[in-house]
């Protein structure tokens, strides 16, 4: 019984959220400035062509900077929660077809990841899609055994964290000293400097993600224990 | 109605779903997969409606390209925050919620 009542408690209050968001958007105002021309007259000054990198790493790039910092702070979290006990895998067998595959497709995804970084300046791609495919690339080569560095507390993996937020730090904390606003980039620098921290940031991200995923705890299914919980109750069955 | 409104009524949906989902279930992945769900229809509401009759607009579309890094690697914490928990509770749920 009282799973009904918890049932009928949670379908009237998202009901009624969603009746309030449909009105809500049924009756929006209609905005008074316009940010596609707005991002369209200024694309000259951006450094690059591609509209939505323009957005997130010149007129908007705080929001790449503080993108950063949040994932540098997972990663730090997640550096605190590692489980070093059970890390490693056990020494692995040999096997052809997916040695030989894992060695063939690492070369390619890296320069995916690097072709993505370039071309985010024109089409979509960009540091977070380039970092993506470099994590993926990593966790590829960590689950099928290869003895890839797990990023722990050693100096080097520490520095690879915050390099990506070091970089855009830095570049914030030089265009303050040269008088502009926080990152307000010189217009015929902008370019570069968008690359330049996009490869950073490209780094991080990849060390970042596979980090997440390296050192998530095993969650030591197989292991049989002394006192099994209770499977947990399953409302609405 | 033009197909960006529609997203957003759909993203409406998908929060008024993935609401009830994440009230009644207490498995913590569950509860995971829902908030998830919810973020995506934040996401549809958000570049829905700003182009609902204006044509693309890159601002929106860049915030929840934010939006989906920092929703990923927050769901990723998560995960590790309930591998975590199960590692030293063997409990899928949080104490609260676990039948008495």
């Amino acid at each position: 019984m009282r799973a009904r009542g918890r049932q009928l408690v949670a379908g009237a209050v998202s009901a009624s959220l969603g009746v309030a968001l449909w009105q809500a958007i049924g009756a929006r105002p209609t905005p008074s400035v316009s940010l596609p021309t707005l991002v369209r007259d200024a694309m000259p000054m951006s450094g690059v062509t591609h509209d939505v990198t323009a957005v997130l790493l010149n007129f908007r790039s705080y929001d790449t900077l503080l993108e950063i910092a949040v994932l540098m702070t997972v990663a730090v979290v997640a550096l605190a929660l590692r489980d070093a006990s059970n890390q490693r895998a056990p020494a692995r067998r040999q096997q052809l077809v997916l040695d030989a595959l894992v060695w063939r497709l690492t070369p390619l995804l890296v320069l995916v990841a690097a072709y993505l970084l370039w071309i985010g300046s024109s089409a979509p791609g960009g540091a977070f899609q380039a970092g993506a495919v470099l994590g993926g690339a990593a966790v590829l080569l960590r689950l099928s055994g290869f003895p890839i560095a797990p990023v722990d507390h050693r100096f080097a993996s520490r520095v690879a964290v915050v390099f990506g937020l070091t970089v855009i730090l830095g570049v914030a904390i030089g265009t303050l000293l040269a008088g502009r606003s926080l990152l307000e980039f010189p217009v015929q620098w902008s370019g570069a400097l968008i690359l330049f921290i996009e490869a950073a940031l490209t780094v991080s991200i990849g060390v970042v993600l596979y980090s997440l995923f390296d050192n998530a705890p095993q969650a030591r299914l197989s292991e049989p224990t002394s006192a099994p919980s209770k499977p947990d109750a399953e409302p609405g069955r | 109605m033009s197909a960006d409104r529609w997203y957003a009524y759909v993203g409406v949906a998908l929060i008024a779903l993935a609401l009830y989902a994440f009230l009644i279930h207490t498995h913590l992945l569950r509860r995971l997969l829902a908030f998830n769900v919810m973020g995506s229809g934040t996401f549809l509401i958000l570049v829905g409606l700003a182009q609902d009759g204006r044509g693309v607009d890159p601002v929106p579309q860049a915030l929840v390209l934010t939006g989906i890094v920092v929703a990923v690697s927050a769901t990723a914490l998560a995960v590790i925050l309930v591998r975590r928990l199960f590692a030293t509770s063997q409990s899928t749920s949080l104490p609260e919620d676990r039948p008495a």
